[in-house]
């Protein structure tokens, strides 16, 4: 469980704050999506968790305890974060950068590659379907498939929540699915997972809870159902759009209309 | 992997007896053997064991100091041209050095220890212009604060060479260009204690260097905290540059081509990646002072000229390998 208590983050010389009073709890055996136009917080959520922003007001709790009180490890043993930006200085082999989740539960002098750690990355890599990219060099890889190591990545560290900042990235439709399945089932399992997306209507299907987020606050909050309703994202995004429903299953679908008047501003 | 490991440790061995054998008294394998094992005439024993044993030894700590800093250097810093004289170490060593020369303190033990503590003022210099911009573990703030400080460094030089005697510009010169000429055992001694203590600490935070080289926050995600990884592994990796420094001057190329070649034969993870470097740094070194004071005796080449010429051709094989 991961709760964003009353978060305000403020960059420095920025005019206004990244993120003012956001509230909201990522909860285990569920997938949260959070969800926003580009610059509305998104990642700063993220990196605050990571402690790589000062918090200005309030906190942030893993399984109840606040994230300022643990050593970056022990926060590392418990979340699970992919980052939006990463890039090794240095290609190394696909499997050598699975085992790199480890690094979290390793001991002074060892790699994570003890037994438990051998059995976590064998899982990894069969649950995120990597197993054939394994002798590959990271910088021979395309980016769907980096994408996809790297979730296999946060797999082998067998944290209880595993929060990713933009997973479908570079990823194709089969790609996209196929991650987002693997998300809902890591959840179903016992995870903790909370997944920053711009793909509204995948978040649609497989989130259960939608967070999203305008210029630093929260907008709307609660299922998708909830959430994705056309005057809420019309507002928020700025741009003409209806919600319909997928034929198929249901769920909300967000289509984006063409401006047929010149824009206002 | 464990091949290409044999071959490069195979290669040190016989590139060091060949050190220890070859000079102007050249000694076959046997009598090599004989001043080893106590024996042989008292000749051939010191000059083994006094002039050429220290030498092929400060030469093997050199190279696995500069091959290791580097390696850290460039996994730290996310930079494959970073190297151990990067940060500010050359410059501050030199000026420190030609400063003492310049006076007149030509003593080896006084020069060292100007070279050092040159050089480690410039690195706090450094970092303190990367804290002072705000950005303190940001790379590129690191690089630029370092390319700076050099220049300054460079600059003081000129003025010192240029109104100094020609005798002590000569000597400054030689030392700028590298030189295990005047290697005794105590030169040996200070840089292994130097080694001994730092080596160790970096092949444990060894781990550290794996996720600070995917990116800061990618480091913070995997349980390292980057600012403290990075800003401990800067300083340990520049001390150790600057004992080399203090024992033989200036000697290029090492540490940034070194590292390349460990990742080439073991990859990228950095605690084999460090080991591997320091054995090749010791390789590369113990091979060019051989060259060095072999090709052209009885005169002696510059040893950072002689890494350079053999560093260079083997660097473009390896950029044209890793297209």
């Amino acid at each position: 469980m991961i709760e964003w208590d009353d978060v305000s983050v403020r960059y420095p010389r920025a005019p206004t704050p990244a993120l003012a009073g956001v509230s909201f709890t990522a909860m285990p055996r569920s997938v949260t999506a959070v969800v926003g136009p580009n610059g509305s917080g998104k990642s700063t959520l993220v990196r605050a968790l990571l402690r790589r922003v000062p918090l200005e007001r309030g906190r942030i709790l893993v399984n109840g305890s606040d994230v300022t009180a643990m050593s970056p490890r022990e926060l590392a043993q418990r979340v699970a974060v992919v980052v939006q930006r990463e890039e090794p200085a240095f290609p190394m082999r696909a499997r050598e950068y699975v085992a790199l989740g480890r690094t979290p539960h390793a001991s002074a002098w060892g790699d994570g590659g003890d037994r438990r750690g051998t059995a976590a990355i064998e899982e990894a890599i069969a649950q995120a379907g990597v197993g054939s990219l394994l002798d590959r060099h990271t910088d021979e890889l395309s980016g769907g498939e980096w994408q996809r190591l790297r979730l296999a990545r946060a797999i082998a560290q067998e944290s209880d929540a595993i929060v990713l900042d933009e997973p479908t990235t570079f990823l194709d439709v089969a790609h996209e699915m196929a991650a987002f399945e693997l998300l809902t089932d890591l959840a179903r399992r016992g995870r903790t997972v909370l997944a920053v997306s711009h793909q509204l209507n995948l978040v649609s299907r497989f989130a259960d809870q939608v967070v999203l987020l305008h210029r630093g606050v929260v907008a709307a909050h609660g299922a998708p159902d909830d959430v994705m309703r056309a005057s809420v994202l019309e507002a928020v995004y700025e741009w003409p759009l209806v919600v319909s429903r997928d034929p198929a299953i249901g769920a909300p679908t967000l289509v984006p209309l063409r401006r047929t008047v010149p824009s206002r501003e | 992997m464990s091949g290409r490991l044999a071959l490069l440790i195979a290669t040190l061995i016989a590139v060091s007896i060949a050190a220890l054998a070859l000079g102007p008294v050249a000694l076959h394998p046997g009598e090599l053997w004989r001043v080893l094992a106590g024996g042989a005439d008292p000749v051939a024993r010191a000059i083994v064991l006094d002039v050429r044993a220290p030498r092929v030894a400060l030469a093997l700590l050199v190279g696995a100091a500069l091959g290791m800093s580097g390696a850290v250097l460039q996994g730290a810093l996310r930079n494959p041209l970073a190297e151990p004289y990067l940060l500010g170490v050359s410059g501050g060593a030199a000026v420190g050095a030609v400063l003492a020369v310049s006076i007149g303190w030509n003593e080896p033990t006084v020069l060292s220890l100007a070279a050092f503590v040159g050089a480690l003022s410039a690195v706090l210099l450094v970092m303190g212009i990367a804290r002072a911009s705000g950005l303190r573990a940001d790379p590129r703030m690191l690089l630029m604060a370092g390319v700076v400080v050099g220049a300054f460094a460079n600059a003081a030089i000129m003025v010192l060479l240029a109104t100094a005697p020609a005798e002590a510009a000569r000597g400054a010169l030689w030392w700028m260009m590298g030189s295990l000429g005047s290697a005794q055992w105590r030169d040996v001694l200070r840089l292994a204690v130097v080694l001994a203590l730092t080596g160790p600490l970096l092949l444990h935070w060894a781990r550290d260097l794996d996720a600070l080289a995917l990116g800061h926050d990618a480091a913070a995600a995997l349980g390292v905290a980057p600012e403290t990884a990075s800003r401990r592994l800067y300083l340990t990796a520049s001390l150790l540059a600057a004992a080399t420094v203090a024992a033989a001057g200036l000697v290029g190329f090492v540490g940034l081509l070194v590292p390349h070649l460990a990742r080439a034969l073991v990859g990228s993870r950095h605690r084999v990646a460090l080991a591997v470097s320091a054995l090749a740094g010791s390789t590369l070194v113990v091979g060019a002072d051989l060259a060095a004071r072999t090709a052209r005796a009885p005169a002696e080449l510059p040893l950072g000229a002689v890494t350079a010429v053999v560093g260079v051709p083997f660097f473009l094989s390896l950029l044209r390998r890793m297209r």
